[in-house]
């Protein structure tokens, strides 16, 4: 006969699973609207995702730092609290994009509203627990979602990239099992505290290196290709290409921000056993992602994919900061993220408000360098704008992301990795090129005659979220203060 | 006013975002009008500045990052106040000089902007902020040469920005490693350059790698300086880094060449000033001969290009690299005459250069042209035109009693005590200059006025003769009566030499410095 489990009802910490109970009880809040009434317009449900977010967010905030919660699965440290929070702030600033003058297939769904809050909330779980079966768990949620997202957008190359990122996804959550599987064999646990506990006692046991390699091998592919690094990133931009502007924009940043929470908690374990090659491999593929992706930037002809590949380049960067695994590296990853989410939202947000519903402008390209050309004289004040997000994705001061390029070398420099800061150094040098090749279009290059203005899809929640990106991409020196004390706060009492 | 530097460096970028709202045809007056009123405050700065000190005044600092200790700082002293006055006249003269133009009112403001980047490096004091302005003011010269440039105005400018973004990434690395140290030794984060100035780099700093498995010392001041070096070398630009330069002169708009030569590239000498050679001296010292090489290769070989050119403007071009080995030269003489003649010469070169570029623009306005082929004889027909132009080039040239004499002198004669072969050789760029010079003179202004075409050419208009006068009128005036500019700067370097002097620790730097000591003995003796 089973023993009846007593569990008090304070002991399993539910506040701890709070904040994504709410982001679910939101999406089936939309499908049961939806069914009630199926001809509501989008705005509609785009202003209840914000509430919803908006709740999420407050809860996220009441948290108490360094708390476990549910069976001890949970886990509220600081890097969680802080990687949630900037999960639904993106998710906050990315969802007013729907709201188009120009109507879109995808946002008349009221289930892209639904399953985005389901993905929310499996980026939640992702950040919020070091137990590697939730993690996955989190980790699928959250992905299926997104692929459904992707598929939504209906141009026959959406279903590819959606095609191509389900099984690139199947894969690496494949590798990402099978790595988990072995931890389990070896420590015989799947939580990563326990994991780190059992393994430091048995470190200088001859097989157990041996086993390390496998799992680490196989966690590490698993999140190259998550993360798009290479040699595991060739997904990306075709993936990008076929995703809306705003979508691509949303899944450079706040799906990167999950998986980058989640290597630091095993990577980081990996590292502070002292097994050095995995810092070593994780710097080799961050120098190789960063180098080798601003090549391919370099070549590219439309701006999507340039910007594409400018974040995996950018992920690269923060790779390399993970790699540190110092207080200042990890924060330095939060705080990239942090400037880096509104400049590059900002820079997609500006491709998407000169989409065409039906008109592409050329058979190959949606956003050739072309369709930008002469912009300062259509429209100067969004050749401005766009400028400055360019300038600040170049690391120019005193735009944002040069405060988190400047913050991450600085990282580099006092963990004595020089030449490192160097690469980072010649690498943001090569970068600035097709950056600034957008930029000669924009201003110094004459439209294209044969095509009528390209701005169809302005609305007034585009041009907010636009604003909005660009105030925190130029007031950037005022606001870093505070930010990046906080961060370093917050990850340093974790323990990270 | 105690915060005159922070209104000098925000005055115009308030007028530039102002200048938005202003009408087409009424901002070129009001940019002008800023740009007078920016210059009347930088001489208000040089009236209440107290040329007898040798420290920072007008020092104004608020920590911005103090947990990273990055803190808006910024102060003058004798070597950066003139370079700022130097700065914003030629911004007026560049503007009132300047004829009509396509889209005339985006110039402006980009002027304006570019006005508070390029005062924004002379009065930083804190790295970070440096840096800001100094990246900062790629991007309004990019606009100005991609605009209103030449047929590959394009490439011109993308290659000027990109070099010296490459070259200045380098140098944040540098700039990072130092605090990094700073914050090593003192347990504070600082990018000050007042407590940078009090650290002492060694000259052995123990390196391991690979967890101590290989140990090793090295020169960390020889790398910093060489980190350092990259960025500002581009600048300047110093010989094997110096192919961007012809082609931002070749296709930049004359108001870009003028503020390219007079100020951008000032940026670097000015630099080398700031940083390198209070930081690290004992790494300067023995950078002596390579920089003092490359530095004569950019005299003469620039020197023999700028013989060969057609293109008058591509003439002043070269000649003003050249020139530009002249301060560098002077910059490494490690003596109080040298320093000093090579900060003088580097506002004779800005006035002169910048100068000659308005003269060329304004007879290409005429001609369409800037071939020396197309002109002969044309003093006949300007005179005007051919006294300010001769009085100009003489000034190039560093013909006594006028200001490029003093500064070249200076430097020669401070460089001779460290080098007397290598002093002859830069002293032929003078005779080298006068000859390049004379036959842009002889070919442009004399001989038989045979082209129909020139015949007709008008000579300066009012507006174009009031621009330039002030600067004759200074060029004239420091070049007689140098004094009031020289001895502030002077007292500066000394200053700079005896902290240099101070802090040296090898025995090849103190021995140098030494010498430098004597002089300035002597001189105190008489």
């Amino acid at each position: 006969m089973l023993e009846p489990i007593n569990v008090s009802l304070e002991s399993l910490n539910l506040i701890t699973l709070a904040p994504m109970l709410i982001a679910i009880a939101g999406g089936l809040i939309i499908l049961i609207i939806d069914l009630l009434n199926g001809k509501l317009h989008k705005s509609l449900y785009v202003m209840l995702t914000i509430l919803v977010l908006f709740i999420d967010f407050g809860s996220v905030l009441g948290l108490n730092v360094n708390e476990r919660g549910f069976f001890d699965v949970m886990l509220v440290d600081g890097i969680s609290i802080i990687s949630q929070l900037m999960i639904i702030g993106g998710s906050m600033i990315f969802i007013p994009l729907a709201l188009t003058s120009k109507r879109f297939h995808e946002y008349s769904y009221p289930e892209f509203f639904a399953l985005f809050l389901f993905m929310i909330a499996g980026f939640q779980f992702m950040v919020a627990t070091d137990n590697l079966i939730l993690i996955f768990v989190g980790l699928e949620t959250a992905s299926l979602s997104l692929y459904t997202l992707i598929a939504l957008h209906n141009r026959a190359n959406s279903y590819e990239a959606a095609v191509k990122y389900f099984t690139m996804g199947a894969l690496a959550a494949a590798f990402f099992a099978m790595g988990s599987a072995v931890v389990y064999a070896l420590t015989g646990s799947v939580e990563l505290y326990k994991v780190a506990e059992i393994m430091a006692t048995r470190l200088n046991e001859a097989g157990l290196m041996i086993a390390i390699f496998g799992s680490s091998v196989l966690l590490l592919i698993s999140f190259a290709f998550k993360l798009s690094l290479f040699p595991f990133h060739t997904w990306a931009p075709d993936v990008y290409e076929g995703a809306s502007a705003p979508l691509a924009g949303y899944m450079s940043v706040v799906p990167k921000i999950a998986a980058f929470v989640v290597s630091m908690r095993i990577f980081g374990m990996y590292i502070d056993l002292g097994v050095e090659w995995v810092r070593w491999t994780l710097l080799i593929l961050a120098v190789l992602t960063m180098t080798l992706a601003n090549i391919m930037a370099l070549v590219q002809d439309d701006v999507k994919r340039m910007l594409a590949y400018s974040s995996i380049s950018h992920a690269g960067f923060i790779m390399a900061a993970l790699a540190l695994n110092t207080t200042e590296g990890n924060t330095s990853i939060f705080l990239y993220y942090a400037l880096f989410m509104f400049t590059n939202l900002g820079a997609f947000a500006m491709l998407w408000i000169s989409r065409h519903k039906k008109r592409r402008f050329n058979v190959l390209h949606d956003h050739p360098y072309e369709k930008f050309a002469g912009l300062i004289q259509i429209m100067p004040m969004g050749a401005v704008i766009m400028a400055i997000f360019m300038l600040s994705l170049a690391g120019v001061p005193p735009f944002s992301v040069f405060w988190g390029k400047i913050y991450v070398m600085k990282a580099a420099v006092n963990a004595g990795y020089v030449p490192l800061a160097i690469i980072m150094g010649l690498n943001s040098a090569i970068a600035a090129y097709y950056y600034l090749k957008l930029i000669v279009y924009m201003f110094l290059m004459d439209p294209v005659k044969s095509v009528d203005t390209v701005y169809y899809n302005i609305s007034k929640p585009l041009l907010i979220v636009i604003g909005l990106a660009t105030l925190a991409t130029v007031s950037a020196i005022f606001y870093i203060q505070p930010l990046m004390s906080n961060l370093y706060y917050m990850v340093s009492i974790s323990n990270y | 006013m105690e915060n005159i530097l922070s209104i000098l460096v925000f005055f115009p970028a308030v007028a530039g975002l102002l200048g938005f709202v202003i009408d087409k045809n009424s901002i070129r007056t009001y940019a002008i009008t800023v740009a007078a009123i920016e210059f009347f405050l930088s001489l208000w700065l040089w009236a209440s500045f107290d040329t007898t000190s040798a420290s920072m005044q007008f020092v104004e600092m608020i920590p911005l990052i103090p947990d990273m200790g990055i803190s808006y700082y910024l102060g003058v002293d004798g070597i950066s106040l003139f370079i700022i006055i130097m700065t914003t006249l030629m911004t007026l003269i560049g503007m009132t000089s300047m004829g009509e133009m396509k889209n005339i009112k985006n110039m402006m403001i980009t002027l304006l902007f570019l006005e508070m980047t390029m005062i924004g490096v002379f009065v930083a004091l804190d790295a970070i902020i440096f840096y800001l302005f100094w990246e900062l003011s790629l991007v309004p010269m990019l606009y100005i040469v991609g605009a209103w440039g030449g047929p590959r105005r394009v490439y011109a400018a993308v290659k000027f920005f990109l070099y010296t973004f490459t070259g200045s990434l380098v140098m944040l690395v540098g700039m990072l490693f130092i605090a990094y140290f700073y914050h090593d030794l003192t347990g504070i984060w600082s990018f000050a350059l007042t407590d940078w100035y009090a650290l002492i780099v060694p000259v052995e700093y123990p390196i391991e790698i690979f967890d101590g498995y290989y140990k090793f010392n090295i020169d960390l001041q020889m790398w910093l300086f060489l980190a350092f070096f990259i960025g500002f070398a581009i600048k300047v630009p110093m010989f094997p880094f110096h192919t961007w330069i012809p082609y931002a002169h070749g296709q930049a708009p004359t108001i870009g060449s003028v503020i390219l030569a007079a100020v951008l590239l000032k940026m670097g000498t000015y630099g080398f000033v700031r940083f390198s050679l209070p930081m690290f001296p004992d790494a300067s010292v023995m950078a002596i001969t390579p920089i003092a090489v490359l530095a004569l290769i950019m005299v003469i070989y620039t020197a023999m290009i700028a013989y060969a050119q057609k293109d008058i403007k591509q003439v002043i071009a070269y000649s003003s690299v050249s020139h530009m080995g002249i301060i560098m030269l002077g910059l490494f003489a490690m003596n109080a005459e040298g320093l000093s003649g090579s900060v003088f010469q580097m506002l004779s070169h800005g006035i002169v250069s910048g100068a000659l570029f308005m003269l060329v623009g304004m007879l290409y306005e005429r001609r369409q042209t800037k071939m020396m082929s197309e002109f002969g004889g044309i003093a006949a027909v300007m005179p005007k035109f051919a006294i300010i132009f001769g009085i100009m080039l003489m000034a190039s040239v560093g013909l006594p009693l006028t200001i490029g004499f003093v500064g070249e002198f200076l430097v020669l004669l401070g460089f001779y005590q460290v080098s007397p072969m290598m002093t002859i050789l830069a002293g032929t760029s003078i005779i080298l200059g006068a000859v390049y010079m004379l036959r842009v003179m002889k070919k442009t202004f004399f001989g038989p006025l045979d082209k129909e075409e020139n015949k007709k050419l008008k000579d300066l208009n009012t507006r174009e003769t009031w621009s330039l006068i002030p600067l004759v009128a200074i060029v004239i005036w420091l070049g007689v009566y140098p004094k009031p500019v020289l001895a502030p700067i002077d007292n500066t370097v000394k200053a700079l030499l005896v902290f240099m002097d101070r802090k040296a620790r090898t025995p090849e730097a103190r021995e140098m410095i030494k010498t430098a000591k004597i002089t300035m003995n002597k001189e105190e003796a008489k």
